[in-house]
């Protein structure tokens, strides 16, 4: 509680809590003013005060942010604030989204399923395709399918 | 302000007496509420001194009416009545401080500052006892000054450089008890046991500070007696405060706590520095940045361990570190040395350029040297020029500039800031300048200068050395220029057409754009003054207007590229002149604090002026709206801060100027084949074809500063920096501020990256940079770009100092911190080891083929 300041009219008075949470403000003229308060880990909306001239000592308050009108003046935080991003947990399945994961995941695939499409291949294609390679140098995926 | 230590209680209940502004208040200590008060301003009383007699619960406040009548109130303690009001008129004048004696006597000085008055109202009645202070000290001369002090029965004079300790007996006669020529200070009284009250008096001797604690009744006997080594760079002892504690014999022992000259506080036990604090950091002026040395090959400024056995003695302890064996010691001596060899606090630059060093100056006069990696003090240097002498009687730091920066030639001399300040508070004073080596934080030279400084303009030009030319313009519109050399003045004069400047006078809401006309005419000429003339001026009707706010541009900023892309491949050409002034006036009536008037009494107008024609590029009056305004301008775009009295919210405003006449260069068949201007010469004084974008959004808080985040070529996109009054600073991307953005963008529009449109700004909260933490009383933020083009240096000051590194569109060009390193040598380890596997698997499978 002892890091919680109040401000009136962004900074012209300053104010502290005393330990049950009430503040207060002396001699404060009629008219309108706006009481922030700045609180680390939470947000609160600033609040118009209205402090009428024709009744002294009634005061109207509203939260500026929704416009909601407050019947006492009492503050509370909209939201508490986050400051840090927090951490994500670990998970295998980040670890296998992560880039390396992907590289080794796609090494297997072609490590593996490659050789099941070309096992399937009658001999005489292989050896057709071998040939066309040795010729061209370029191996085209279309010679090396079946069909 | 004063406040009176008392024991006055109300129903237990402790009061302060506090004394400020002409007012006198007593505040509850229980929840600070103010029990009574008591107004001395209308009385037209300098009040002097306020006494409130222990034991008694009466308040003496005593002060001179005028030049010769004396004033005396006493007043209830408990309720704040004025009990007897006595005044008494002495012909001889006052001068000066009045101290305190006894509980119903003072001390003060006639008007001639040689005769000592004795003042004496008890019972209600003044008496004037005179004393030649020539009867007390032989071969006294000039006037003299009280030094008041709280103890009973003593008081000091200063005279020409010699402090005198006066004692004043029972008898009411005054004797001499001490006289010495070094600069002398005395505490408080502290009350130890029984009535009795102690105090110190500290004396500063060129190396020496010799501290003596004696009892306020017994001059002769020293409770204490010590004496502590002083380096000279803290300046002399301004005030010592002291506290006791019981040592173990059941004697008292007392400490002592110093204020130097340059703000540093120590803290002195038993005959030793205890600890010390540069709390003249937490008053900061001014910033500016110089590079660190090169790093030379052969010539490490780190200390490198020579030592074999410290080399092994080192990784011994970090051994024992790793497996938990060490002892509490040998883990303060692993992070010593940890932060020793870090890369973060080398003294050397760095390829990235986060290595620097902060020059700041301090409001005690005194320059530090903060290195960015862990911000400790490299150097720091007590500016006798800005200090209290005869020649300077009221020193006021204004201004640090970058003077010399080697990097092109004289790559052997060391870079160096100029420190500009003046001579007292004001316009007219004359001005002090000092140059300061910032490698080594050793004066080169200093000069006071015998007309004043009313403006800095720095030069765009540099002579063969390397050091900066700079027009020092005084309150009667000459200009100096800086370095006096031939050399300088020959490149200034050929420059001479081309420098214009703009001067703002709040006051009068006049702002004047100035040229040079030619040598200085008259006795002050000498070859580096020139004459001035006024080349335009605005007037801002004083009735309606009253300037509240200026900004320019930052001259070193570096603007990427003039061209913007927009959304289908169009392109606008930002207004990117050097020579604009954002400024900001506000209706009379509205210029007080906020939600003082009425929306209908208030407005706020925005102007942007070309600063060398005087011409008013653009205007736009927000009604219903009041300062303060907080503005920041870059490259071609202006975000002020302002308040809303309408909404009774706070609102942030961005303003864009384009450059029309290049609008036509659209396509590249244009460029080749159409007319085109690109190729015409830029001159201000044609009339400049500009439009601009506007735009408004609500923001939450109250701001106490903004500043917008650079980097070394201007391609990283821009934070705004934003203090709020919270002391916390909020990184707001630019892309918030953007005048284009729509409520339902399109595609192409989305493509670009512009945001939907939103009434209010978004606070995001891991957007604030300094997180969890605050800067206590913050006053500035200050940005320095990196080599790197992603990563900007921000540094913010005020009570407390913050530093932290920023990357607006993260570190796009060097891999992060966290990079995992080891998790790529564990992948290219585990891919080497699969390939191999799999290929000796295939070569025994074509094996086992062949064999079939």
């Amino acid at each position: 509680m002892s890091n919680v300041k109040v401000l009136l009219n962004g900074g012209q008075n300053i104010t502290f809590l005393r330990p049950d949470g009430y503040f207060s403000f002396h001699n404060i003229p009629a008219g309108t003013h706006l009481i922030e308060v700045s609180a680390i880990g939470y947000f609160f909306s600033p609040v118009r005060v209205d402090v009428s001239a024709r009744n002294p000592g009634k005061v109207q308050a509203a939260l500026t942010e929704n416009r909601k009108g407050l019947s006492e003046l009492v503050l509370e935080p909209l939201r508490e604030e986050q400051y840090y991003e927090i951490r994500e947990p670990f998970s295998i399945m980040s670890l296998l989204k992560s880039p390396m994961g992907l590289m080794v995941g796609f090494m297997l695939a072609v490590a593996f399923l490659m050789p099941k499409l070309v096992e399937n291949m009658d001999p005489e294609e292989m050896r057709r395709a071998q040939e066309e390679m040795r010729s061209q140098g370029v191996p085209s995926l279309s010679s090396l399918l079946p069909g | 302000i004063d406040v009176l230590q008392t024991n006055l209680k109300i129903e237990k209940d402790h009061i302060v007496i506090i004394f400020s502004n002409g007012r006198l208040n007593a505040v509850s200590c229980i929840d600070g509420e103010v029990l009574w008060e008591k107004d001395f301003e209308g009385e037209s009383l300098e009040v002097q001194q306020v006494i409130q007699p222990p034991g008694s619960n009466l308040i003496y406040v005593v002060g001179f009416a005028s030049s010769s009548l004396f004033e005396m109130y006493q007043i209830n303690a408990l309720n704040g009545e004025l009990l007897k009001h006595e005044s008494a008129a002495f012909s001889g004048g006052f001068l000066g401080e009045v101290s305190p004696v006894f509980s119903e006597t003072v001390v003060a000085l006639d008007s001639t500052g040689l005769i000592l008055l004795t003042i004496s109202f008890q019972n209600g009645k003044i008496s004037f006892q005179q004393t030649p202070i020539s009867n007390l000290v032989k071969d006294s001369f000039g006037p003299a000054k009280i030094i008041p002090s709280s103890v009973t029965g003593i008081f000091a004079i200063k005279m020409n450089a010699v402090t005198i300790v006066i004692r004043l007996t029972d008898e009411n006669k005054l004797e001499v008890v001490e006289k010495t020529n070094h600069e002398t200070s005395i505490s408080d009284a502290l009350s130890i046991s029984e009535g009795q009250q102690a105090f110190a008096l500290v004396q500063h001797a060129g190396h020496e500070i010799h501290l003596r604690v004696k009892l306020a009744h017994n001059w002769d006997d020293n409770l204490l007696k010590e004496s502590v080594k002083m380096d000279q760079h803290r300046g002399l002892v301004h005030k010592i405060y002291i506290n006791n504690y019981i040592r173990t014999d059941k004697s008292y022992g007392f400490r002592a706590l110093i204020v130097m000259e340059d703000h540093s506080l120590l803290l002195l036990q038993q005959g030793k520095i205890v600890w010390s604090r540069e709390d003249g950091l937490a008053s900061i002026i001014d910033v500016t940045t110089s590079e660190l040395p090169v790093e030379r090959d052969g010539v490490s400024v780190a200390k490198v361990e020579h030592n074999l056995f410290e080399w092994l003695k080192g990784h011994m302890l970090k051994l024992k570190g790793t497996l938990m064996l060490a002892s509490p010691q040998d883990i303060a001596a692993i992070q010593s040395m940890r932060l020793k060899n870090s890369d973060k606090s080398k003294m050397t630059r760095d390829h990235n350029g986060f290595r620097k060093l902060l020059i700041v100056l301090t409001r005690a006069g005194k320059l530090f040297a903060l290195h960015t990696g862990d911000g400790h003090i490299v150097w720091s240097h007590l500016l006798q020029s800005l200090q209290k002498s005869k020649v300077c009687q009221h020193p006021i730091g204004l201004n640090l500039y970058k003077w010399q920066v080697p990097h092109h030639h004289a790559m052997d001399e060391n870079p160096s800031v100029l420190v500009i300040g003046k001579c007292g508070p004001s316009s007219d004073a004359p001005g002090a300048l000092s140059f300061v080596d910032t490698y080594t934080g050793k004066e080169l030279s200093s000069l006071s200068l015998v007309h004043s400084v009313a403006q800095v303009i720095p030069l765009p030009y540099t002579d063969s050395t390397e050091q900066r030319l700079h027009l020092l313009i005084d309150a009667d519109k000459h200009a100096h220029l800086y370095p006096k050399t031939p050399e300088a003045i020959s490149i200034f004069e050929r420059e001479f057409s081309n420098i214009y400047w703009y001067s703002v006078e709040d006051d009068n809401g006049i702002i004047k754009g100035h040229a040079l006309r030619g040598k200085c005419t008259g006795e002050v000429a000498d070859e580096v003054c020139f004459d001035t003339r006024e080349l335009w001026s605005i007037v801002f009707p004083s009735e309606s207007e009253k300037i509240i706010a200026t900004v320019t541009r930052k001259l070193n900023e570096v603007v990427h590229t003039q061209a913007k892309v927009i959304a289908d491949q169009e392109v606008m050409y930002k207004y990117i002149s050097r020579n604009l002034l954002f400024v900001a006036t506000v209706a009379l009536k509205g210029s007080g604090e906020i939600g003082s008037v009425t929306p209908e009494e208030s407005w706020l107008v925005a102007y942007l002026i070309d600063t060398v024609t005087g011409r008013i590029l653009h205007r736009v009056t927000h009604h219903g709206s009041q300062g303060p305004v907080h503005a920041v301008f870059s490259e071609n775009w202006v975000v002020y801060h302002y308040f809303n009295l309408k909404a009774h919210r706070y609102e942030m405003s961005v303003i864009e100027i384009y450059d029309q006449s290049r609008a036509d260069n659209k396509d590249v068949w244009k460029l080749v084949l159409g007319k085109h201007n690109l190729t015409s010469p830029i001159s201000l004084y044609s009339r400049p074809d500009v439009i601009t974008k506007s735009q408004s959004y609500f923001f939450t808080h109250s701001v106490k500063t903004i500043a917008v985040t650079s980097t070394t070529k201007g391609i990283t996109s821009k934070q705004l920096l934003i203090g709020t009054i919270g002391d916390q600073v909020l990184a707001l991307d630019k892309r918030f501020l953007d005048p284009r953005r729509t409520v339902n963008p399109t595609q192409a529009e989305k493509e670009e990256g512009i945001i939907p449109l939103t009434d209010s700004l978004p606070i995001i909260p891991q957007s604030y940079v300094t997180h969890a933490l605050r800067v206590e009383g913050l006053r500035g933020i200050i940005t320095v770009p990196a080599k790197l083009e992603s990563t900007t240096l921000v540094f913010a000051h005020g009570v407390d100092l913050f530093f932290t590194q920023l990357a607006p569109s993260r570190t796009y060009d060097s891999l992060t911190d966290d990079f995992n390193y080891a998790l790529l040598l564990i992948t290219i380890v585990a891919l080497a080891a699969a390939i191999f596997l799999t290929w000796t698997l295939s070569e025994r499978k074509e094996l086992q083929e062949n064999w079939r």
